[in-house]
């Protein structure tokens, strides 16, 4: 019963990778469940190299990268490092050619799968440009290594307003800044100083600030207190992890890259499980939930509600999970579940 | 019951920072039970040491007198100093930090374990947290490069590295643990953290009835999230050991229930684990003495007054297991005060 809302609507081209291992399992299911709920998108599909493309240095070819620069989104999934050196890895190849400047995790408990966590409701904002990130180190002198960390105005500021933006557009109602700035004085000071003044603008949202690692503390002792976080690099990776951890780890937590001029390109965190690759096996939730995403950033919210509350649905009934999530169904029996509950 | 050696009843000085924010209240609390107790324990108590002056702006230096009252005694109890976040003034040195530099107290550890009594969503922790407590992210080398560019440098050397990793498999061979994991970030700061790594793996050879094992950080608080029970001695460089004995201080009961330690070759200074000055809380008699008794209960351990040491933890896990909550404080769903926890303590010993 392919009911169909808006079926007016023209559908809009976003760039699929489905990328390796599992990937082509899951980004299956994706497509399978889009179709069924009438969600108005033609997947453009993009594979890439088995060669590093010399133009790009790297095995995300020029035409990859065009496909997601004319689509404006995409949808990633799991994708393998192949082995070889001397070019660049993928997930760098993406974040510096698409400009993909904060990464955004929502991070909600899943009613029905069980943790020690079960009403957890927030979401990660990571400056994902600078920072600890910088790949500047050398060695002074023997057995004495630096480590640059560089903190900008302009890339503390870029993160702010997203952060701002995102909570206001998506009806929350505190953004916290996460940051060690006790310590670090200039670097993470100067963080902070950028998101006070973004905040000026956002009167309706409440700001706060807190230590990074209170943060983790208070993330597990009562992960509901928080609603936005936003902070720089390393904290934003660690955090964000810590995050997935309450709630049952990277096979449930979708994931956001936001680049230059709005475009922006989902993913699975997860990696490609090489060791149930091609067995049906794959759960397919966080690249779905992805998708989800990557539905609201278009401004598709009915669609989104529908195929989120479909998926939340199966889980929650718990009749057809997944081996990872305790069940025994098959990645295409857990995909036919949530169709049925559309 | 307890029968003093003559060595016992030789009275050992102990210089005492009681620190900001909940810091002077729960050093009173270590004092009274230290004297129900009878330690033979002397404190040198400095009260004139903050981390920020009246106005808030923040204290550049650790009065000398301080200092060296500790190269003196080698042995001190601390309470947190609060590092006001000012505008004008970014010195990057915080007091704490600048202590443990003069004293090269060059190790921290935490241990963080599940006490009955204690609410938590866990019940098997028991994880010691060990590192490196003066380099790393906390060089205070800090400069704007050019105008809204600001760089921070890491510093790890090693050094640093060797004696860190060399204290957690020491403590763990010494005190019978299994694992030591060596939590690092070496696929994105391959040079520094590969450093610590190095060292890692190379004290690790010496230690071949010790299980060794490699986790990068964001994992870690991920898996602690979830299965914190597979984790036994962790030894990191600074920074992650601060995020990562903080998961570990909330999946325990909090910052008022874990001890710490930072040590030196000369020194040794003991305060709660999770280091947190708690203004929020300060001033109105609540805050958990748990974590700065079981601190000055390693520190007797360290003066050699084992006896001391049982006695004043075995009546700490008793008020927590048996008390009911009227007398434990609020942190751990409580309704009780300091006072109320001190006395039913007093009355255990
Ligand atoms: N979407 C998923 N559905 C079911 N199980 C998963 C999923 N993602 C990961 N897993 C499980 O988690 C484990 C870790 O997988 P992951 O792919 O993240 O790491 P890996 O095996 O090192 O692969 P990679 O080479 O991508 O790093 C695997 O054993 C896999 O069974
Ligand atoms: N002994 C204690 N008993 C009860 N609660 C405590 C204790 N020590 C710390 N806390 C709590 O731990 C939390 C974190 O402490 P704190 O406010 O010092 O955070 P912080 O991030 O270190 O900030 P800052 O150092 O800038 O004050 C607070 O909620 C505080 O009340
Ligand atoms: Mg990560
Ligand atoms: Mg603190």
């Amino acid at each position: 019963s392919a009911f169909r809302l808006f079926s007016s609507q023209a559908p809009i081209t976003a760039t699929l990778f489905p990328g390796d291992g599992i990937g082509p399992e899951i980004a299956e299911a994706v497509k399978k469940i889009f179709k069924a709920a009438g969600a108005p998108i033609d997947w453009d599909e993009q594979y890439i190299s088995k060669t590093a493309d010399p133009r790009t240095n790297s095995f995300i070819t020029r035409e990859n990268l065009d496909s997601v620069l004319k689509n404006r989104i995409g949808l990633k999934g799991p994708m393998a490092t192949p082995i070889g050196k001397g070019h660049r890895s993928l997930n760098l190849t993406l974040r510096k050619e698409l400009q993909l400047y904060a990464n955004v995790r929502p991070c909600f408990s899943l009613p029905g799968y069980k943790t020690r966590y079960d009403d957890v409701n927030l979401v990660t904002i990571r400056e994902n440009t600078e920072g600890e990130y910088s790949g500047l180190e050398h060695e002074v002198v023997p057995g004495v290594v630096e480590s640059l960390k560089v903190i900008t105005r302009k890339a503390s500021t870029r993160v702010a307003e997203f952060a701002f933006k995102y909570a206001a557009d998506n009806g929350r109602k505190t953004v916290t800044s996460i940051h060690k700035a006790n310590i670090m004085k200039m670097a993470d000071g100067l963080f902070i100083k950028c998101c006070r003044e973004v905040k000026e603008k956002y009167p309706d949202i409440e700001y706060k600030e807190m230590i990074v690692d209170n943060a983790c503390m208070q993330l597990v002792k009562d992960p509901t207190q928080f609603d936005v976080l936003v902070m720089p690099n390393l904290y934003g990776d660690i955090i964000s992890d810590l995050c997935a951890g309450l709630i049952g780890g990277l096979g449930l937590t979708p994931s956001g890259n936001i680049g230059a001029d709005g475009l922006a390109l989902m993913e699975a965190v997860h990696g490609t499980a090489p060791d149930i690759a091609g067995k049906d096996l794959a759960n397919p939730t966080a690249l779905l939930m992805s998708g989800v995403m990557m539905l609201r950033h278009l401004e598709l919210n009915e669609h989104a509600e529908r195929i989120q509350a479909a998926a939340l649905a199966t889980i929650a009934e718990g009749q057809y999970l997944t081996g990872d999530l305790g069940g025994k169904a098959k990645c295409s029996e857990f995909t036919k579940a949530i169709i049925d509950h559309l | 019951c307890y029968v003093p050696s003559p060595g016992d009843a030789k009275i050992q000085k102990v210089t005492l920072i009681p620190g900001d924010g909940i810091g002077p209240e729960v050093s009173a609390a270590v004092r009274e039970v230290f004297e129900a107790l009878k330690a033979p324990v002397q404190f040198e108590q400095f009260d004139n040491i903050s981390g920020s002056d009246p106005y808030g702006n923040p204290n550049t230096e650790v009065p000398r007198d301080i200092l060296e009252s500790i190269r003196r005694n080698k042995v001190c109890l601390k309470g947190t100093l609060f590092t006001p976040l000012s505008a004008h003034n970014t010195s990057t040195q915080s007091l704490n930090v600048q202590l443990r530099k003069e004293l090269d107290l060059h190790v921290n550890l935490v241990h963080g374990f599940n006490i009955e009594g204690v609410p938590s969503r866990f019940s098997d922790v028991d994880v010691v947290v060990i590192r490196e407590n003066t380099e790393g992210e906390y060089s205070g080398l800090e400069h704007e490069v050019v105008e809204d560019v600001v760089e921070s440098i890491k510093v790890i050397t090693q050094e640093k590295s060797r004696r860190t990793v060399e204290y957690a498999f020491g403590f763990a061979f010494l005190n019978n643990r299994r694992k030591v994991t060596a939590i690092h970030k070496a696929n994105i700061m391959k040079l520094s953290d590969g450093l610590f790594l190095k060292e890692f793996r190379e004290v690790a050879k010496q230690y071949p009835m010790i299980k060794a094992e490699e986790m990068i950080v964001d994992n870690t608080c991920m898996q602690l999230a979830g299965k914190p029970n597979q984790f036994d001695v962790m030894v990191t460089p600074n920074l992650y050991g601060n995020l990562v004995a903080n998961v570990v201080a909330g999946l325990t009961g909090g910052p008022g229930i874990l001890p710490g330690v930072n040590v030196g070759d000369q020194c040794a200074v003991f305060e709660q684990g999770a280091r947190h000055v708690a203004k929020d809380i300060a001033g109105q008699g609540i805050a958990n003495p748990t974590a700065a008794l079981l601190a000055a209960a390693m520190m007797l351990r360290h003066l050699n007054l084992p006896d001391f040491s049982d006695r004043l933890e075995r009546a700490v896990m008793e008020v927590l297991r048996e008390a009911p909550a009227s007398v434990k404080t609020p942190d751990i769903g409580g309704s009780g005060t300091t006072a109320s926890f001190v006395k039913a303590v007093k009355a255990e010993l």
